[in-house]
């Protein structure tokens, strides 16, 4: 498995998309600590972009190498391998340089501006964290997508859909629901809504540090416990290690059960 | 000018009564050895010098001129009997005692010093611990109460008291103060023209300073932090709040600072720093908001109805989550050069004032308003995308609720 990792990651050393990610995060990193000179509305800012972008093309460029590396793939199968190691070595290979050229896009900038003198060094890693994660999360659901779908069009489509349902439309229905049903007691169906959407979980996880104070504006008990306490960091984290887990697990179940 | 009326009344006590005045030590081995016996035999404006020791006393009437002044800080220990000191008399100074456990009451307020209609009082470097009422202060004008330390360990609202209390007392200077641990830090009811600097308020129960039909106050310079919902300034006119520091109040009922039925106040140059809510606006008219810094607070200003003619200018409103919070659809107030750090607009002609008007309300926080649940989704890409639409047309919000000349660069 180690060895398909490693093929796969060079390859995308070489095709040059890790170095345009990389880039781009760098350039971003650069242009938004030069606009705003304060290190913590850059944090705040980042967070917008991490949260929408990050999952987009984590989920674009799993199902774009799904698709591409197709040819090798059958012929890995042809030869005395495990196909977990197949799929998932590939898996890995993408999303480690995808989290890397993330982290150190972003970690750079910051890193030249002063990081470690401003006390937003906790936040800013706990973005990296989750961008981390999310990758990790678009790219294993990508995969999926991917691997349960022959035609290439579709694949795109589900994998695009996937996005902006977590993105926004389930936001969007969120609203709705705690809208309608405003009679009724919502803290716990809120706090489960969120963890049932990985975006959210993440964007939830930052605005613990963030936003702390306007959180803790809400009486609701079960809300207070979470929020004021570390048990909603650890939950959320939890969470996320839950989500990374489980289209993993899926993505090795289905892959040992197709027909190529 | 209360300066130098203490300072008159200090050089008389000196050269009117120099020859009268003596000294009467009290210890444990003086021939004075309570420090009642020695208010018994002092004769007024002597000076009882209380020496280092423990003193098991209560109820100690001081009903003449005099000055206690304690020599490397005697403890008075109450025993939780009920009040330890009560002033009774003009021109009466307490200076450098530690005073222990006043007892609790249901039915009357047991104070470690009480302070009885009289004129003229100091009461300074005075530490207060197990307290139920720290200094209480009734109907008693023009004193000082200065650089005094009360360390409560309230735990409930109902048998707890409050650290520095004034009722009925014009003209007093509270000033360098530390409160903490009591129900309310400062508490000021029907009292007028009171002076209160430099003090640091923190850890109490309810409010770090509390004004209740209090008239012409000024208070500066006075840090409070971490109380149970903040300061709040109820049912007073034209009161002064400069440069004072309102930090890390969090809750649901928690605010920097709360304003109710408070006309002609002034605000100027004042920190709200990681609150709830900064400032929670009810029925208040006629004041001005200037120079103000509102940093990473959930709520900068929640304005709860019939506010009129109030003008925030030059503040700066950096990272909170919602900068401004309307209930209703009308405004009156105006908003006016402030900075904001939401600001998305642009500056062409480079004269330091971005050319789009800024609006501080989203529709976000209208929505929250009506369904609290809904602030699990601060933030999110569809709550921006709402917001952004409501900007472009009001339709939920105030639409004539902007800042017409946002600034570039916040100001200081």
């Amino acid at each position: 498995m180690l060895k398909i990792l490693k093929y796969s990651f060079y390859d995308l050393m070489r095709s040059r998309w890790s170095y345009v990610y990389f880039l781009f995060y760098l350039a971003l990193g650069f242009v938004l600590l030069f606009l705003n000179n304060d290190v913590s509305k850059a944090v705040i800012t980042l967070m917008n972009v991490i949260i929408v972008l990050v999952p987009l093309i984590g989920t674009i460029f799993g199902v774009m190498y799904y698709y591409d590396s197709k040819e090798f793939t059958e012929l890995l199968l042809a030869q005395p391998l495990k196909r977990s190691s197949i799929f998932l070595g590939q898996y890995l290979g993408v999303a480690c340089s995808l989290t890397l050229s993330l982290v150190l896009g972003l970690g750079i900038p910051f890193l030249l501006y002063g990081l470690f003198k401003s006390d937003v060094i906790f936040d800013f890693s706990l973005l990296l964290v989750t961008g981390a994660f999310l990758t990790l999360i678009f790219t294993a659901i990508a995969f999926n997508i991917a691997i349960s779908n022959e035609n290439k069009i579709k694949g795109f489509g589900y994998a695009v859909l996937a996005w902006l349902f977590l993105a926004v439309i389930y936001d969007g229905l969120f609203l709705m629901s705690l809208i309608i049903f405003e009679e009724y007691p919502l803290d716990s169906f809120s706090l489960a809504a969120t963890m049932l959407n990985p975006i959210d979980l993440s964007r939830t996880l930052i605005l613990l540090k963030l936003d702390i104070s306007a959180l803790l504006g809400y009486t609701g008990a079960v809300f207070k416990q979470f929020f004021g306490t570390n048990q909603g960091l650890i939950i959320a984290i939890l969470m996320l290690i839950l989500w990374t887990v489980l289209p993993v697990w899926r993505l090795v179940y289905k892959s040992k059960k197709k027909d190529f | 000018m209360k300066h130098l009326s203490g300072l008159l009344v200090f050089l008389m006590l000196i050269s009117g009564h120099t020859l009268s005045a003596k000294t009467i030590s009290v210890c444990a081995s003086c021939s004075v050895k309570s420090i009642k016996s020695g208010i018994e035999i002092a004769d007024a404006f002597d000076t009882l010098l209380i020496k280092k020791g423990t003193y098991k006393e209560f109820n100690i009437l001081i009903n003449k001129p005099l000055t206690l002044l304690g020599d490397k800080f005697p403890v008075i220990d109450g025993e939780d009997q009920g009040e330890i000191i009560r002033i009774a008399s003009d021109n009466v100074t307490i200076d450098g005692l530690f005073i222990i456990n006043v007892g609790t009451s249901y039915t009357s307020d047991y104070a470690a010093i009480r302070v009885v209609k009289s004129e003229n009082f100091l009461i300074q470097n005075v530490v207060l611990e197990k307290l139920f009422f720290g200094i209480y202060l009734e109907k008693s004008n023009n004193g000082r109460v200065y650089h005094n330390k009360i360390i409560g360990d309230a735990v409930d609202e109902y048998n707890s008291g409050n650290g520095i209390q004034l009722w009925y007392s014009k003209n007093v200077e509270v000033d360098r103060n530390i409160v903490q641990g009591v129900r309310d830090g400062i508490y000021l009811e029907f009292s007028d023209n009171i002076t209160i600097n430099n003090n640091i308020s923190t850890n109490n129960l309810r409010y770090g300073l509390h004004f209740m039909f209090s008239n012409d106050d000024i208070y500066t310079n006075n840090t409070f932090e971490n109380n149970g919902a903040g300061v709040a300034v109820m049912f007073s006119k034209r009161i002064k709040m400069v440069g004072n520091t309102f930090k890390k109040n969090w809750g649901a009922a928690a605010f920097g600072m709360l304003l109710k039925e408070i006309n002609d106040a002034e605000i100027y140059g004042n920190t709200f720093e990681e609150n709830t809510i900064g400032i929670n606006i009810e029925g208040s008219n006629r004041i001005q908001y200037k120079n103000n810094n509102f940093i990473k607070n959930g709520w900068a200003i929640k304005v709860l109805g019939a506010c009129y003619t109030n003008t925030f200018s030059k503040n700066n409103f950096l990272y909170n989550s919602f900068d401004i919070s309307y209930n209703s659809k009308l405004n009156d107030n105006v908003f006016d050069q402030n900075y904001w750090s939401n600001y998305t607009g642009y500056d062409l002609d480079k004269n330091g004032i971005g050319d789009v008007p800024y609006r501080p309300v989203k529709l976000f926080s209208y929505i929250v308003n009506r369904t609290p649940e809904t602030i699990v989704l601060l933030r999110s890409l569809f709550m921006d995308i709402i917001d952004f639409s409501e900007k472009v047309s009001p339709v939920f919000t105030p639409d004539n609720l902007l800042d017409a000349n946002p600034l570039m660069k916040r100001t200081i």
